[in-house]
């Protein structure tokens, strides 16, 4: 019936039709909306009422206490758990709810788990190679070549990620703040739009934490990105913009002063002191 | 340039310009022109002289060779520990052996005109239906290929798709090399049952027992495992071979990046089980018999041994296990028969605990991955 609606609706030129370059449609700003959204798992509202809007190009930072709903929310937008109210648009086109888990990824949407994996016996090189977008049929992938543009993308990754002495290194040499760079050099490889960062500092040294920051401003502009965090200090040192989340839905939105002065959130993060917050 | 300076090339063609391949191929030509050239040009009784029981011995160490490179690409590569690659080698066996036993003709004991000898001892009126073709030889040596490659794709459809992966497969790999083994064991199955197929006469119109044939077989071995030798290392140094890795090391974020696993898994299977096929298709004329024991679990764990003595992923190590390996068990079995599987045990150990990479770690300028890692990275 709709679909039949669809069809007859001249006014507009079909997605098919549309070129593929520009299919996410961020002319109307954001590229990612979260209206309403709800799950419960068993009863427990894990995400209740959850609006969210982020813009193209802002590196947004998400901070909440544990099970405020950070790793739900990230689950609902690359489509790994299915919300039981409400919708998730990406661009004004694409309604993420009715894609699969392949699909919003293919669309641009990269997600960076909390535990680095990459390729351990591969050198950096390599592991940017494989997670480049490209044909990963069995046939293409055999008769690959590494073309000089090819090559010249991934040399770009690797200046972006501060790689680039390592590169023919295996990945298992790596430290840690090295993988995750490499991993989210990984997920450059494959031109996103957004990037879903989960707690990208976990585990890191000092220096490492400022390699990181420095990168994920760097990143923002060119593409979204959204850093789930819970270090404090970190997100202080790149977010323009800051949600806190608490029991599934938004407890405030802002600068980070704003929100570190916010009484609610002062309240929430009780039994943690001022400090960790301030 | 770099060390991709040869993934710009036709993927069949990198092999050729690697270093440890064109060491490889220059090794194994000079091993064939000399025998060659020791057995024909040299008169019968100079010290020099390779025998004709030589030559086949070595032809047969080649087939071996071919067998542990086909292994190393699975387990080495895919981190798919087969144990059963003895029944891939085992069917593309059997294809042969069906052609030189309907090669036999009327010369047979019985002296009937289709029927293999002991079709006639069973009291069978007709060829079954799947010894039609293979009087043929081109259809006989395109059964070398499809036959296990067949089986490989079928068995590897249905334990990649619902991955299956490590100990499990492993395991699942030695109950169809032990479940065919019972299988030909029986007589209703049309292979001769527990004598196999023998008394072979002629190949292609050669005489089997002539020694020029013999040698012809040894050339042909060698020029198998080199073909086999160049695709499998084509394929490791492509992009393919690289996601192979991915897959071994951490198979889920393969999976993620958006490599379809199980595909990938199931192309090198069936190549690999081809391989096989062709080594056991090369390995019958020259022993002139084959029969249910090839597909007995323990030869499937012999060869791994091969590879893991000669040194896993790295292709030409698994050449140098099967051959060493081999020659020791020829030394050994003549000498004191009883001890061999003790010496087998006993080499394995050793070199597990002294040489963790194998016989190829001994190599000089050897490198756990030489191919892909030059020591200077110049920019």
């Amino acid at each position: 019936m709709s679909l039949l609606q669809e069809i007859r609706t001249r006014d507009r030129v079909f997605d098919f039709m549309t070129p593929r370059a520009s299919r996410v449609d961020v002319r109307h700003g954001p590229i990612l909306y979260l209206e309403d959204v709800t799950v419960s798992f068993d009863g427990f509202k894990a995400i209740d009422k959850l609006n969210l809007t982020i813009d193209d190009g802002e590196l947004r930072c998400i901070i909440g206490p544990n099970g405020a709903g950070k790793t739900t929310m990230m689950d609902i937008i690359t489509g790994k758990t299915r919300p039981d109210a409400g919708s998730v648009w990406f661009g004004s086109r694409h309604n993420l709810l009715q894609m699969t888990e392949p699909e919003i990824a293919s669309l641009g949407v990269g997600r960076k788990f909390q535990k680095p994996t990459v390729f351990e016996a591969l050198s950096v090189f390599e592991n940017l190679e494989l997670a480049m977008a490209a044909d990963k049929r069995i046939f293409p992938t055999l008769t690959a070549r590494l073309t000089g543009e090819i090559q010249d993308r991934i040399e770009e990754v690797l200046e972006t990620i501060g790689l680039t002495g390592l590169r023919f290194q295996p990945a298992g040499i790596l430290s840690h703040g090295q993988k995750q760079w490499l991993e989210i050099g990984m997920l450059l490889m494959q031109r996103p739009r957004l990037l879903l960062v989960d707690e990208p500092v976990a585990g890191m040294t000092e220096q490492e934490m400022e390699r990181t920051a420095e990168l994920l401003t760097s990143l923002a502009g060119k593409q979204s990105v959204v850093v789930v965090e819970h270090d404090m200090g970190f997100v202080r040192s790149i977010a323009r913009q800051v949600t806190v989340l608490h029991q599934g839905s938004v407890l405030a939105e802002g600068s980070m002063d704003q929100v570190s002065n916010d009484p609610k959130v002062v309240e929430v993060y009780l039994g943690a002191d001022d400090e960790e917050i301030a | 340039m770099s060390l991709h300076s040869t993934s710009g090339r036709f993927w069949l063609a990198r092999p050729f310009h690697e270093r440890a391949t064109q060491i490889f191929l220059g090794v194994l030509l000079a091993a064939l022109v000399i025998v060659t050239v020791l057995h024909v040009a040299l008169p019968r009784g100079h010290a020099l002289h390779v025998n004709a029981y030589t030559v086949n011995l070595f032809g047969k160490y080649l087939s071996y060779a071919l067998l542990a490179v086909a292994v190393d690409l699975v387990w080495g590569y895919l981190g798919i520990l087969s144990l059963g690659h003895g029944a891939f080698f085992a069917i593309g066996g059997y294809a042969m052996g069906m052609y030189l036993m309907r090669q036999i003709g009327e010369r047979g004991t019985y002296g009937h005109p289709v029927l293999p000898d002991f079709m006639v001892f069973l009291n069978w009126e007709s060829l079954p239906w799947y010894w039609h073709g293979f009087d043929m030889a081109w259809f006989a040596f395109a059964m070398v290929l499809l036959a296990p490659g067949l089986l490989a794709l079928v068995f590897g459809f249905l334990a990649f798709r619902s991955r299956v992966t490590g100990v499990y497969l492993s395991i699942i790999t030695q109950a169809l090399t032990f479940a065919l083994m019972l299988a030909f064991f029986r007589n209703e199955m049309g292979f001769g049952g527990n004598n196999g197929l023998t008394d072979f006469r002629e190949i292609l119109g050669f005489n089997l027992r002539s020694s020029d044939t013999r040698l012809g077989l040894f050339i042909a071995s060698g020029v198998a495992l080199a073909l086999g030798y160049i695709l499998c290392r084509a394929i490791v140094t492509s992009k393919l071979g690289r996601v192979c890795v991915a897959t071994r090391d951490a198979e889920a974020r393969t999976r993620f990046i958006g490599y379809r696993v199980e595909r990938f898994q199931l192309f090198v299977f069936v190549v690999s089980a081809m391989l096989a096929g062709v080594a056991g298709a090369l390995y019958v004329p020259q022993v002139g018999i084959i029969n249910p024991s090839e597909f007995s679990p323990l030869f499937s764990i012999e060869i791994v041994l091969w590879v893991a003595l000669g040194g896993r992923a790295t292709l030409y190590g698994a050449v140098i296990g099967a051959i060493l390996v081999n020659y020791a068990k020829t030394v050994f079995t003549g000498v004191m028969p009883d001890a061999w599987l003790f010496a087998l045990g006993g080499l394995f150990v050793l070199v597990t605990v002294l040489l963790p990479r194998g016989v190829a770690g001994l190599l000089p300028g050897f490198t756990r991955r030489a191919d892909h890692q030059p020591k200077e990275a110049s920019a």
